[in-house]
């Protein structure tokens, strides 16, 4: 197998307190491979969002990495300088936030902001950068960009914008792109538009993928592999098909049966998971999910499971060596 | 008027908005007054224990229409009458205060609706108090513990401030305030948007249930089509301001009629992973205080023929369903 594109290792993010350190993200790791799109799935607090700032170095202080490594392509980036780290954001790694309106700056026009980011990561006149530019928002699919060029942010609508954003983000050709939830503050019908080009785009560069969503519809229909993150850990991860269809850990089972489907009936109830995810200061001994579990049992409440092969898939779930199959 | 067959009839509802620049500068600038028609003649009806969803995208006018049926926002044309009741026009004035206690309003974001100066306790005992709906201090302490029981928290919760709580924890509270008043109808709009998908599963369940015991009707308003098929029987379909498509909930799913139906259901992902390729569609909302001539969705419509850019299509039946469109209408599609 070909060396991955992006390698994260035991990695753990941490809140100094008062009170001592919060984990919010303790000991993940997972690989991304070339051209490969990893869904990254998970409720409000699960860690997703830090995760992908802690790879391209964006944590916001006083968070910080506390343990563990970040490699991309080879190359271990979350100890750099801020300096060296600042030049490789951007070029090799491209990032898409939720709102588009605060990723681009109101007071200058899109051309503008667009010809800078290409000027800064690559040596070319005005001229050639306005021209990619131009060639790059009609990739995007905005129509008549020659003239669009010299419009602001606000003259554009969200689906738009979003566009713009992607626009920027690959604008350098990145090896690895992070889209943070891109498409949750967009209508359905423009959701749609966008997904669909975030897979094409990156299919034809062969840019690898990190998305980072809540939407299990959307990881569903756009991720070859999918990690569920739960309390700051990879409950499963693996291939999208299988986590979607035949869920082995628990947690993944609840969420799957809790999201309301056009398929299904209406008069079936939804799956409910009691509870709710725990609070940083209060993350249960053992497997995290151990007090909204179904199939809790004494080793679940001590011994922390990490991810253990299943089928083609791995669920940090001690069920798993049991044998035991998880019935619903 | 005696028992009327449905609870809430609403009829030929309009609203426009006035979103002028102000006077001196429409005199100095040579401008006309800029209106908005947020809501166009929407007419529906919903049964005792029964529920109707509207849903639309963002601009679509579905909470305005939710607004004007509370009593939050006068409508500019209509009725909405509740039980025979005209909600604006009622004859006396005690009518009206009345029928403000028979419906309740459950709102999309629990961390602004809640007062976070205020004991829950004291909240939920609020609409008690304006509608004298118990005799003494006791009679209320009791029936508030009893609402936080009935919503899945504990009457001890009644001591806690709002920012105590998750989001899930503040809806149900919402919930349990907008049950204190006895209502037979709720307005839900967008209950459950803000919230995680696992704690949507247990405010959904909460919702169908508390409607299967006090027998309530919900007026229920989301962007997401899965949600509603799950809550609804009835959908109705918006498009910038106007129902395009109104029809039995398992109806809308098996056959959609209107071109926008079937965009928007071809548009929701494929979570059984069938396989089924989403159509994303082309374009965008157009703007409401220009909208287009004719059928408004026709710059978007595959369909769309001369005949949809100079006349509005009304809603028509079509089987079950009624659908506003002249291409079903004429049969072509």
């Amino acid at each position: 197998m070909s060396e991955p594109v992006l390698s994260v290792r035991d990695l753990k993010i941490g809140f100094p307190t008062r009170r001592g350190v919060l984990t919010a993200v303790d000991g993940i790791s997972f690989d991304i491979a070339a051209g490969e799109v990893l869904g990254v799935v998970g409720e409000s607090g699960a860690g997703k969002s830090l995760t992908g700032a802690a790879v391209i170095g964006l944590l916001e202080p006083p968070g910080r990495i506390l343990k563990g490594s970040v490699h991309l392509k080879g190359q271990r980036i979350d100890n750099l300088e801020p300096e060296t780290l600042r030049r490789l954001r951007g070029r090799r790694i491209g990032m898409v936030f939720q709102d588009p309106l605060t990723s681009l700056n109101p007071l200058y026009r899109i051309g503008d902001q667009i010809v800078e980011t290409i000027r800064t990561h690559s040596n070319v006149s005005a001229a050639t950068a306005s021209e990619r530019a131009i060639a790059l928002l009609q990739e995007v699919g905005i129509q008549g960009a020659r003239s669009r060029i010299n419009a602001y942010p606000h003259e554009f609508s969200g689906g738009m914008r979003q566009r713009v954003v992607l626009a920027l983000a690959l604008c350098a050709d990145p090896d690895l792109l992070i889209a943070d939830e891109p498409t949750t503050a967009l209508d359905v019908s423009i959701q749609a538009q966008i997904i669909a080009l975030i897979k094409r785009l990156c299919r034809q560069r062969g840019t690898s993928v990190m998305l980072i969503t809540h939407d299990m519809g959307v990881i569903a229909e756009t991720a070859d592999r999918v990690a569920v993150m739960y309390a700051g850990r990879i409950a499963e991860i693996g291939p999208v098909r299988d986590v979607v269809r035949e869920p082995h850990h628990p947690y993944t089972r609840g969420l799957m049966g809790a999201i309301p489907s056009a398929e299904v009936a209406a008069t079936t109830r939804l799956t409910q998971i009691p509870g709710s995810m725990p609070r940083l200061t209060a993350i249960p001994k053992g497997c995290a999910f151990n007090p909204r579990c179904p199939h809790t049992f004494e080793r679940c409440k001590v011994e922390r499971p990490e991810p253990m092969p299943v089928a083609r898939s791995h669920a940090a779930c001690w069920l798993v060596p049991e044998g035991v199959g998880v019935e619903p | 008027m005696s028992k009327a067959p449905s609870l809430v009839e609403v009829s030929n509802l309009t609203r426009v908005f006035d979103v002028s620049k102000p006077w001196l500068n429409r005199l100095l600038e040579g401008e006309k007054r800029t209106l908005l028609r947020a809501v166009t003649g929407v007419s529906f009806s919903i049964g005792r224990r029964e529920t109707l969803a509207l849903v639309g995208e963002s601009g679509s006018g579905k909470s305005t229409v939710a607004r004007m049926i509370v009593g939050l926002l006068p409508p500019t044309q209509g009725s909405i009458s509740i039980d025979g009741i005209d909600m604006w026009a009622p004859a006396t004035a005690g009518q009206r205060q009345k029928l403000r206690r028979r419906l309740q309003m459950i709102f999309q974001d629990p961390y602004a609706s809640l007062n976070p100066r205020w004991r829950v306790d004291r909240i939920i005992a609020d609409p008690i108090k304006a509608f004298h709906r118990a005799a003494d201090r006791g009679e209320i302490e009791h029936r508030v513990g009893e609402l936080l029981r009935l919503v899945g928290l504990d009457p001890a919760d009644g001591q806690k401030y709002p920012h105590e709580f998750s989001g899930g924890q503040r809806q149900r509270i919402c919930i349990a305030r907008a049950l204190s008043s006895n209502p037979e109808f709720i307005v839900c709009d967008e209950p459950t948007s803000a919230l995680d998908v696992s704690v949507q599963a247990q405010i959904l369940n909460l919702m169908r249930d508390l409607q299967d015991r006090l027998g309530l009707s919900y007026f229920f308003i989301s962007h997401n089509l899965a949600v509603v098929k799950h809550m609804a029987a009835r959908i109705g379909v918006m498009y910038l301001g106007r129902i395009v498509e109104l029809a039995p909930s398992a109806d809308l799913f098996k056959t959609p009629r209107h071109p926008y139906s079937r965009m928007l259901i071809d548009a929701l992902p494929d979570l059984a992973m069938s396989g089924r390729q989403r159509k994303p569609i082309e374009g965008e909302i157009p703007n409401p205080i220009n909208p287009p001539a004719g059928c408004a969705f026709h710059p978007r419509c595959p369909h769309a023929f001369e005949r949809c850019q100079r006349e509005t299509p009304e809603l028509m039946a079509s089987g079950m369903a009624r659908a506003a469109c002249h291409a079903v209408a004429e049969g072509r599609i």
